[in-house]
């Protein structure tokens, strides 16, 4: 019994911390049609930044997310503006394609620069720290991890239906046309759009680097799941994101404790496909 | 736009086609141009990669359903001409057949449910896909594991297609699956199915109302496309003399099915060819001589072109070509598009 909560709650734990991942890629694919196919590699840079600041300067993953927020938040708005901005509207799959290409360079030039190493921050105030509930352990870094990731989806959440910024975004969303109409800054929604979905992302890889080593492969499975995430929940949709990465994170550690670990993969993607097949735009899309 | 479809003259595009096989058939006579063995790998892969792209062209070229799931397929062809060599003994050719038949069967079933989806959840189906063969594979101990397969030293030559001295062989082989390739590929162009799938891509509810069975028409396109590209993977496997799963089912190598295509020109004849002769050597040759620069090089130049081609020109290097006004073997504008 405690064996099926200490999956269970792994699991958990995970999810949240991929919700946030995926809530990202869903406010940009929510309100700009577009996948970010780099993605994953935004979270590798994110990643790469706080292992460099806690390894040279010695500042730990608990104070330096807000480094790789800012950063990955530049990022974006960087390549809204100068990739994804140009290649809108020329032909359906050029942005996918773009950022692809995006994505390519990131995981690329972070090979030849820092080598295919996998790089782990030694002594971080979190590591080894854990709460054990009875037979049931909680990494201390994990629920830390987990719990900052929901604090800031509801935040996000609370941007985007309570501030007049977040009514911006959703009008955009709905029909950019009539927004632009009413006044409201299109393409500065979308560079902003651009950046807050960087900043999500950055912000959970540079709080990822306190339990997780960093590598240049390091984004291509979490950039996967954000899309499978993104999917699942339904384009654009907040709580659907946070739902369906739960199901993920809870999938992701059934199979691999009860099944075996090498399926845990094939039984997130299986899961995936056949709820797409009965919903085929996602659980809160419509 | 009707035209009576069995007495076809042959067009500019036909001549030009078979002035190219002439040429490239020609290619292994000129001294020192096949005998550097470099270069010769290079003329292979340009081969394969426009023959592999090709084969995606036909599925998301022309009926516009973009597939990220291509991989699969390649990889069921080049398991079936390795298992053939290495499990069981024989030449690679029951094998690319089995592997092949296979692929298109493979295909149809993927398919089938998901080509009721649209758009973006389609890609991001192929890529689960995808994501599940390559898994599923990695474990699977009859076709070799994580491991992989690897070849036994074999007698050179057609039967058992593999060449240790010359390239030569190889190159043949694959401006076999080239004309193949685009032998089909121009049969559907300037056949009833090409139609039908251009018509599906400009507008599906439009074409049914005409009388076109788009599902039949879609799955037909995926068949094909499936079936020659697993030919591409059989080819893929002798030349490499091994097969493991990253090497043939991973994202990665979808990719190369989708990039080169999309850098040459989408649902365009040559685009697959164009694509593949800048790329591949672009990519061979900066992997050669930019060594020194570390690792990830040519895949750093690969995706800032890649980045630079689609703010410039999303329809690839046969867009520049109309751009400059050069005529592109498109009869009729007005045909591709509406």
């Amino acid at each position: 019994m405690s064996t099926l909560a200490q999956v269970l709650l792994d699991g958990l734990l995970a999810g949240m911390l991929y919700a946030l991942v995926a809530a990202g890629l869903s406010l940009i694919w929510g309100v700009m049609d577009v996948i970010n196919f780099a993605h994953g590699e935004f979270l590798m840079v994110a990643m790469y930044l706080s292992y460099w600041m806690g390894f040279l300067a010695h500042v730990d993953p608990l104070f330096s997310w807000v480094a790789s927020g800012v950063f990955v938040f530049l990022l974006g708005a960087l390549t809204y503006r100068f990739l994804v901005s140009r290649c809108i509207g020329k032909a359906a799959m050029a942005p996918l394609l773009a950022t692809f290409g995006l994505s390519m360079f990131l995981k690329n030039l972070c090979l030849n620069r820092f080598s295919p190493n996998f790089r782990i921050l030694q002594s971080t105030l979190l590591e080894g720290k854990k709460i054990l509930l009875g037979n049931i352990v909680i990494g201390m870094p994990q629920l830390v991890t987990g719990i900052f990731s929901l604090l800031l989806l509801f935040a996000l959440y609370f941007l985007m239906k309570k501030t007049r910024l977040g009514w911006a975004i959703q009008a955009t969303a709905m029909d950019r046309e009539a927004a632009e109409l009413m006044g409201i800054n299109t393409d500065r929604i979308y560079l902003l759009v651009f950046g807050l979905g960087g900043a999500c992302v950055g912000i959970a890889g540079g709080l990822l680097t306190s339990y997780l080593a960093v590598h240049p492969e390091v984004g291509s499975l979490f950039g996967l799941i954000a899309f499978l995430i993104v999917a699942l929940g339904g384009f654009g949709s907040i709580p659907g994101a946070l739902a369906a990465a739960v199901i993920i994170g809870l999938v992701e550690a059934l199979a691999g404790f009860y099944i075996a670990p090498v399926f845990k993969y094939v039984a997130v993607f299986a899961i995936y496909l056949a709820v797409i097949m009965v919903r085929p735009k996602g659980l809160f899309g419509w | 736009m009707v035209r009576n479809m069995k007495t076809r003259k042959l067009e500019t595009k036909d001549f030009i086609w078979i002035g190219l096989i002439g040429i490239l058939a020609a290619l292994p006579l000129v001294p020192g141009l096949i005998g550097n063995s470099f270069r010769a790998h290079v003329l292979i892969l340009i081969l394969l990669y426009a023959s592999m792209a090709q084969s995606w062209n036909i599925v998301s070229g022309y009926a516009g359903q973009v597939s990220f799931g291509h991989s699969v397929f390649f990889g069921i062809g080049a398991y079936g001409a390795g298992m053939a060599v290495v499990t069981y003994g024989l030449t690679p050719w029951p094998g690319l057949l089995a592997g092949a038949v296979l692929a298109a069967l493979v295909s149809l079933l993927i398919s089938y449910p998901c080509f009721k989806l649209k758009g973006h959840y389609f890609a991001i189906a192929t890529f689960a896909i995808v994501e599940i063969f390559n898994r599923l594979f990695m474990v699977w101990d009859w076709v070799g594991g994580a491991l992989g397969l690897d070849y036994p030293i074999l007698p050179d030559g057609w039967k058992n297609f593999v060449w240790s001295e010359t390239k030569v062989g190889f190159y043949y082989g694959a401006l076999g699956l080239f004309i193949l390739i685009f032998g089909v590929v121009r049969w559907i162009e300037t056949h009833r199915l090409g139609y039908y799938l251009r018509a599906v891509r400009e507008g599906q509810e439009t074409a049914e109302s005409l009388g076109v069975n788009s599902s039949a028409v879609k799955l037909s396109a995926m068949a094909f496309s499936a079936f020659l590209a697993a030919l591409c993977g059989g080819f893929f496997v002798q030349y490499n003399y091994r097969v493991d799963p990253p090497m043939v089912m991973s994202l990665d190598m979808s990719m190369k099915f989708v990039l080169i295509t999309i850098l040459g020109g989408v649902g365009n004849f040559w685009g697959p060819l164009l694509g593949a002769a800048i790329l591949v050597p672009l990519q061979e040759y900066s992997r050669a001589y930019l060594t020194s620069l570390g690792s990830g090089v040519d895949l750093i130049i690969f995706g800032i072109i890649i980045m630079l081609m689609m703010i410039r020109q999303p329809k690839g290097i046969m867009g520049i070509l109309q751009d400059l006004g050069i005529k592109t073997g498109q009869r009729k504008p007005e045909r591709e598009e509406n």
